[in-house]
């Protein structure tokens, strides 16, 4: 029997507790997100509104459990346009001969060395800012860091003497991607998936703070938090709760991350 | 019949074979470093045949077999195998070889992929080569190798490195080869098990008529197995000839050392121990 590790735990809940407002918030919220209730300006934290209610009156609590939809949305969309293209050109950069591999990896630092905002907000400027636009940035600025990743666990694999094997026996290069190469680095996407979910929730509220990403009147944890900007000495606590929101699912994914990175560490192989 | 061999042709025939790696640059503008694996090999290997090949480790023993298999290509020289030069041929044109060579690898750990199932596995070259891989002859294998028939369902990690050198074997033996390459099957194994998994071989090879060629940095696990063996040192074959004959009267200065090397039980009565093999006393290596 193997040992749970911590961060494993830990990253799962804190993911679990995540993912199941956002479920839970498609078919209750204690207000409207969007409702304005002029009446409650402001208003502190009660029974009536736990986490209080913003300048217009719309309850923070529901604006926060709707915004995690957002912020999920957007992470599962980048993360998968960044596997989706990442994973194969690792796979491609390990398997072809010197100077496509070369190619293509040198272009993927080109892209790496430019900032993931930058990008995003270029997205933003050409293509005007909705959450689609970056959600695209966002996963088109993780693609490098997924096929270097995978490309090296992909290396790693094509040295292997059952690679070596199954061309031996024949099997052609795409067959062995599919059959050997890919199965062998589904660990390294996982753990690379979630660490990359981690840095997508940071960038869209950065990019919603700066009235890139999502526009209102959608919930977002980023643009909550610029709004609670003119009344950081007034009423902190609206800048602390999405704030905590944010630090709290980036803590999430990448504590999964690392946990996944121990459970699929090959020095514990044998304990499985 | 596809199993029957072709007459008249040695099973493999390698003919001055070289192969040079790149190693890494060193500077931008001067040459690219060169590692010279095999300088100049040459050797026959005739049909039924069980040759041994013996050499320390990054002697080129294992850039010879790739090359034997088509798993690499020389920098010159020539590969036949039956009677086909294969040194330049395409990959699309090797199907003959990849039917009728089949290679177990050294370390039973690597050499089965872990995400596989063992059934999946052996039947990997009857699927390749578009065979009907039945069921009935992935079990057929298994026990050819003296593993049972549910073995097929479970996946690598599950067995001992014995027991995977086993399925390694049946894999190996999956298309029906007439040629089979050994690339050092038990020096990963522990010694329990050696003498087990070279007697599968060696029976196995009576039983299917096979031709082994069969490669180990151990001259007595070479004995134990082929008829006729040859000797590499340094990317060249220092010495062939009848396996009892090299044991017995090893000619070259590198084979003796090779074969005083051999643990025996009278050298450790006397008291030799592993410093008695340097080649300290006035002798040069």
């Amino acid at each position: 029997m193997r040992r749970l590790n911590p961060s494993l735990v830990a990253g799962g809940v804190i993911v679990g507790v995540i993912v199941a407002t956002a479920l839970l918030s498609f078919v209750w919220t204690p207000y409207d997100a969007t409702f304005v209730d002029p009446s409650v300006r402001l208003a502190t934290p009660s029974w009536a509104h736990w986490f209080g209610t913003d300048k217009f009156g719309r309850d923070v609590l529901s604006q926060i459990m709707v915004g995690s939809r957002t912020t999920l949305f957007v992470g599962v969309v980048a993360v998968g346009v960044a596997a989706v293209i990442g994973v194969p050109l690792g796979v491609l950069a390990a398997m072809t001969p010197r100077w496509p591999s070369e190619l293509i990896m040198r272009t993927n630092d080109l892209l790496l060395a430019f900032p993931a905002l930058l990008l995003a907000i270029m997205f933003g400027a050409v293509f005007g800012a909705s959450t689609l636009t970056a959600m695209v940035a966002i996963g088109i600025a993780s693609v490098p860091s997924f096929a270097r990743v995978i490309r090296s666990g992909a290396l790693q694999v094509m040295r292997t003497e059952y690679v070596l094997a199954a061309r031996a026996a024949g099997r052609k290069p795409f067959p062995i991607a599919l059959r050997h190469v890919l199965p062998n680095v589904t660990s390294l996407v996982t753990v690379q998936a979630s660490v990359s979910f981690a840095i997508a929730v940071l960038a869209e509220a950065a990019l919603s703070f700066l009235g890139y990403g999502t526009p209102p009147p959608t919930p977002s944890w980023g643009r909550m938090l610029q709004e609670s900007q003119e009344f950081l000495f007034s009423a902190p606590r609206l800048a602390v709760f999405p704030g905590i929101a944010i630090a709290l699912a980036v803590l999430g994914f990448n504590l999964l991350g690392d946990g996944l990175r121990d459970r699929f560490d090959p020095k514990l192989e044998d304990r499985r | 019949m596809p199993n029957e061999p072709a007459p008249n042709h040695p099973a493999v025939q390698v003919i001055d074979v070289v192969r040079d790696y790149p190693r890494p640059r060193t500077s931008l503008l001067g040459p690219t470093p060169v590692v010279h694996a095999l300088r100049g090999v040459s050797l026959e290997v005739k049909q039924g045949e069980r040759f041994g090949i013996v050499g320390e480790s990054g002697c080129g023993k294992s850039t010879l077999l790739r090359l034997i298999a088509a798993l690499d290509r020389p920098t010159a020289g020539q590969v036949v195998v039956e009677g086909t030069d294969i040194t330049t041929l395409p990959e699309r044109r090797l199907r003959f070889l990849r039917e009728n060579l089949q290679l177990v690898f050294q370390d039973p750990m690597s050499s089965l992929d872990p995400r596989m199932r063992v059934r999946d596995i052996i039947a990997e070259p009857l699927v390749v080569q578009g065979h009907p891989a039945s069921g009935e002859r992935v079990r057929e294998l298994l026990e050819a190798v003296g593993l049972s028939a549910d073995a097929g369902d479970r996946y690598p990690h599950q067995f001992s490195g014995g027991q995977r050198q086993r399925i390694s074997i049946a894999r190996a033996l999956a298309p029906r080869p007439r040629i089979l390459i050994a690339d050092e099957p038990v020096s990963a194994l522990d010694v329990s098990v050696r003498a087990q998994v070279l007697n599968l071989i060696s029976d196995l090879v009576d039983e299917l008529n096979l031709t082994l060629i069969f490669v180990s940095h151990d001259l007595s696990v070479v004995k134990h197995v082929c008829d006729r063996v040859a000797v590499m040192n340094a990317g060249q074959i220092v010495e062939t000839g009848p396996t009892a004959d090299v044991y017995a009267a090893p000619q070259h200065p590198y084979t003796q050392r090779l074969v005083s090397a051999i643990p025996t039980l009278e050298r450790a009565l006397s008291g030799a121990t592993t410093t008695d093999l340097l080649p300290s006393k006035g002798e040069t290596a």
